[in-house]
């Protein structure tokens, strides 16, 4: 039995008068930077209250009304032992890569429903997966702390595991992953509270992006023709707003009254909608820089996992934890459909990059394909 | 009973934020109203008699009602409340689903309900099986048997613990009368059912990795956060911002612009691939087809951003700057890309390249930019980064946005492509030929041989439009006299 040493401890003396200035100082100082912090938080949304003339479903009001909607499941994609936790589209429109809980990561043609690939991760809970932009590979990671770029190839029976390289490397779990424009760089989200831009090739940090309290959950790249900046979102209940090149936080919004489990652009960039713990999806504009609309009903309480628009922005598909997917009105924020089928909670939503149908990823084992 | 101990502060590792709990604690205590809640009565189930159960109809009914929803949605809620642990079932224990008739359930006691606040540990779920083992050997189910199985070993160091609190918990147990003890027994399998659910038994609760805050606790901001809001705070007050009627009609514009082209508002012609089991629409839209359908074509005309996105649109773009003689911005434009999105030991190597390509004086390719951007850029070149030449390729597209991009909507290239457009005919599949088409799924090209042809293709373009060296040229021809 080992006995650690008590270290012999100085006798406290009485505090010396000017430590105890400096304390008492230190204490007026932080209540006086939280006043400042409160009024000049107030200032803000007066600046932004003042150029608010209109509300979203005022402007919405000549626009024409939604008709009946007609979504089934398609394709119901079974081969998963456990919980789907995330899924991506490949630009091809058809095929998909998805990781689950037991590590394990598929890449699957949805339209024949063949596995092409199968990966086992050397961690559980693969949390993020990614396709690549080219289409030639694949990258994952969870529990892990990694993110791994998995190259794929035309071979069904070679061993890509084999080939596996290492990007990125947190602190904590990853939480999501996603390629830039090309196959060179990824960006990361952890739950160690930070995202960060990786070179693919070297595994070199590019840059890094502190400013989350919590852990980061989710994250989306801008569309627009500039491309630099992304949004993320947070268990700090904030949704943050960056500019890649300088690693600085450009806006932030925090609206919502708990988590935020995924953030995605509106198709031109110019706003993006955030859905939370809180069972509401939101959507927050990024020129006016302010929160426009909330999509919430009484009867809806359990937290959305997944949020994802249509290919115009009209309609904002939601995952919910009751295992149901809300469909929205993004003009009018009225829900215009709501889709039963899986068993368990919808974990992950994607709309495919030609907008012809969207995929679901559930706690019940399954995907599915809706149109 | 079970001793409850305070979540010990592991160093931030804290259990999600569940933020329905305190709606559905309300909820749950207006269903249980002796007056306006959920009917109970009692009812016989085998020999016993079991009181305050209530049928899943009822339950229904009562949520379809309060939340004015479709049934539907009320049976969803239902189940929710089960996954929860508020509402268990009578019948068959391990199915927390809510259905719509006469099965029986009953309300949890809010002693079990779950809350944020208490997470229930493995030894606790120890001492339960620990518990029941000594009631009657043999009484654990074998999932339990394994998760008792594991927990001994894992739990070897607490055991003697373990068996001491289930035996002082059985022993109280056994002075309760009988009625009570089935009830409480019923109670407490039905908590343990939501909280270590077996295999196939789906348990809200069962949650995912834990997260570095704890949802229980204002967080504390400490001085330096608080410096850095304060900054950020006062330059998102100074900085510019859009009227609301201009932005969001900007957001509706769009929309609008778009709705013909969203699949889910219009009908995708020919069909829509994932209803008809048919890949026309995405043969019809592939990269390099020679001739695009007419809605590809006029979504070329949305924007700049659009037409150069789809790198058929871009294809012909630089057909109408070949004509043009001007061919060098998207160029430039796309050799920026390259640099922006390439690795990052490939940097210093193209940075040069498009110097000596665009900007340097007497460049082949040169770009015609204003000369406080040159300027700037080409000291930026000194040492290349992959932003190094934003200013440059911004101007560049703006160029192109304001000027190029409208003069080539109104060119005949344009034009001519807009004619010859495709305008497939719908699909009219019979249910046969839908079954036949189902059956007959296209595999496609794969992406990765799309992709090699892509290389090979970008690579001959790359040797074909090599600017000529004029320079080179005349120097050769000096060199030969």
């Amino acid at each position: 039995v080992q006995v650690n040493p008590v270290k012999s401890q100085p006798t406290t003396s009485p505090l010396i008068p000017e430590m105890a200035t400096q304390e008492v100082q230190l204490n007026e100082t932080l209540a006086h930077l939280k006043t400042e912090s409160e009024t000049l938080k107030t200032k803000l949304e007066e600046e932004r209250a003042k150029l608010h003339d209109v509300e979203l479903h005022q402007v919405a009001e000549k626009v024409e009304a939604l008709g009946q909607f007609v979504m089934k499941t398609r394709r119901t994609l079974k081969g998963h032992g456990n919980k789907v936790l995330c899924m991506d589209w490949c630009k091809d429109k058809r095929r998909i890569v998805s990781s689950s809980q037991d590590g394990k990561v598929i890449v699957w043609d949805a339209f024949t429903t063949n596995k092409e690939h199968a990966v086992t991760m050397p961690c559980t809970w693969v949390m993020a997966c990614a396709y690549a932009p080219s289409g030639c590979a694949v990258a994952c990671g969870g529990l892990d702390n990694k993110c791994s770029v998995y190259p794929l190839s035309l071979d069904k029976n070679e061993n890509l595991a084999a080939k596996k390289k290492s990007v990125a490397m947190h602190t904590n779990y990853l939480s999501a992953c996603s390629f830039t424009n090309s196959d060179m760089q990824i960006l990361t989200s952890s739950g160690d509270g930070t995202c960060a831009l990786w070179d693919v090739e070297s595994g070199q940090l590019l840059q890094s992006f502190h400013g989350h309290a919590a852990d980061v959950l989710c994250l989306d790249l801008a569309p627009s023709e500039t491309g630099n900046t992304f949004v993320s979102g947070g268990c700090d209940k904030k949704a943050n707003v960056w500019d890649m090149r300088s690693g600085q936080c450009i806006q932030s919004f925090e609206t919502h009254e708990s988590d935020i489990n995924s953030v995605r652009y509106y198709p031109s960039g110019d706003a993006f909608a955030s859905g939370s713990d809180d069972a509401t999806c939101r959507l927050y504009d990024l020129r006016a820089d302010r929160e426009v609309a909330i999509y919430s009903k009484e009867s809806i309480i359990f937290g959305v996992s997944s949020v994802d628009f249509s290919l115009s922005g009209r309609l904002l598909f939601g995952g919910y934890n009751d295992y149901t997917i809300n469909v929205w009105d993004v003009l009018k924020g009225t829900r215009v459909s709501i889709l039963f089928g899986h068993e368990n909670r919808v974990s992950t939503l994607r709309v495919s990059p030609d907008g012809t149908a969207f995929c679901t990823g559930s706690w019940d084992h399954t995907l599915r394909i809706w149109a | 009973m079970t001793i409850r101990t305070v979540r010990p502060n592991r160093g931030q590792r804290f259990r999600p934020r569940t933020h329905c709990l305190k709606k559905l604690d309300a909820m749950v205590v207006e269903m249980q109203d002796p007056k306006n809640g959920v009917k109970g009565s009692e009812q016989k189930l085998n020999v016993t008699t079991i009181p305050h159960a209530i049928t899943g109809a009822n339950i229904i009914a009562w949520i379809s009602n309060k939340m004015k929803t479709t049934t539907e949605e009320a049976q969803v809620f239902g189940t929710m409340l089960m996954a929860y642990g508020y509402i268990y079932p009578l019948q068959n224990h391990r199915k927390l689903v809510m259905c719509n008739d006469s099965s029986l359930y009953r309300f949890q006691t809010p002693y079990f309900w779950p809350t944020q606040q208490w997470v229930p540990e493995d030894s606790d779920y120890a001492i339960y099986l620990a518990k029941r083992n000594i009631r009657k050997k043999g009484m654990l189910e074998p999932y339990e048997q394994v998760d008792y199985n594991h927990l001994h070993e894992w739990l070897n160091h607490k055991w003697d613990f373990i068996v001491m609190q289930a035996t002082e918990q059985y022993k109280a147990g056994r002075d309760r009368n009988k009625a009570d003890r089935v009830v409480f027994d019923c109670q407490e399998r039905a908590f343990w059912i939501v909280n270590r659910p077996p295999r196939r038994t789906h348990s809200a609760l069962d949650v995912g990795p834990e997260r570095l805050i704890n949802p229980n606790v204002e967080e504390k901001i400490t001085f330096d956060q608080y410096r850095r809001v304060n900054i950020f705070y006062q330059q998102a007050i100074m900085r510019s911002k859009v009227k609301s009627s201009v932005s969001l009609g900007a957001l509706v514009k769009y929309i609008t612009s778009y709705k013909n082209h969203d699949a889910f508002l219009a009908p995708c012609l020919p069909s829509n691939p994932w209803e008809t089991d048919h890949d026309a629409y995405w043969t019809l839209n592939m990269r390099r087809v020679d001739v695009p359908t007419k809605m590809r074509v006029e979504r070329w005309s949305f924007s700049l951003f659009e037409l150069l996105t789809d790198l058929r649109g871009r294809d012909d773009f630089k057909i109408f700057l070949k004509k043009e003689f001007s061919g060098e911005n998207l160029a430039f434009w796309e050799a920026a890309e390259e640099l922006k999105w390439g690795t990052a030991s490939s940097m210093s190597a193209k940075a040069e390249s498009i110097f000596k390509t665009f900007l340097a004086p007497g460049a082949p390719r040169w770009i015609n930019i204003d000369g406080r951007t040159m300027g700037l850029t080409v000291k930026g070149l000194e040492h290349p980064h992959r932003y190094v030449l934003e200013a440059a390729q911004t101007h560049v597209f703006m160029l192109m946005k304001k000027d190029t991009f409208f003069r080539y909507l109104k060119s005949p290239t344009y034009k001519e492509i807009q004619k010859k457009a495709l305008s497939p005919e719908a699909h009219n599949f019979s249910p046969a030929q839908l079954e036949d088409n189902a059956r007959n799924r296209s595999a496609g090209i794969h992406p990765i041989i799309l992709w090699q042809q892509e290389e090979e293709e970008k690579a001959k373009a790359a040797a074909a439009s090599v600017p000529v060296d004029v320079k080179a040229v005349m120097s050769k021809i000096d060199r030969k006299k």
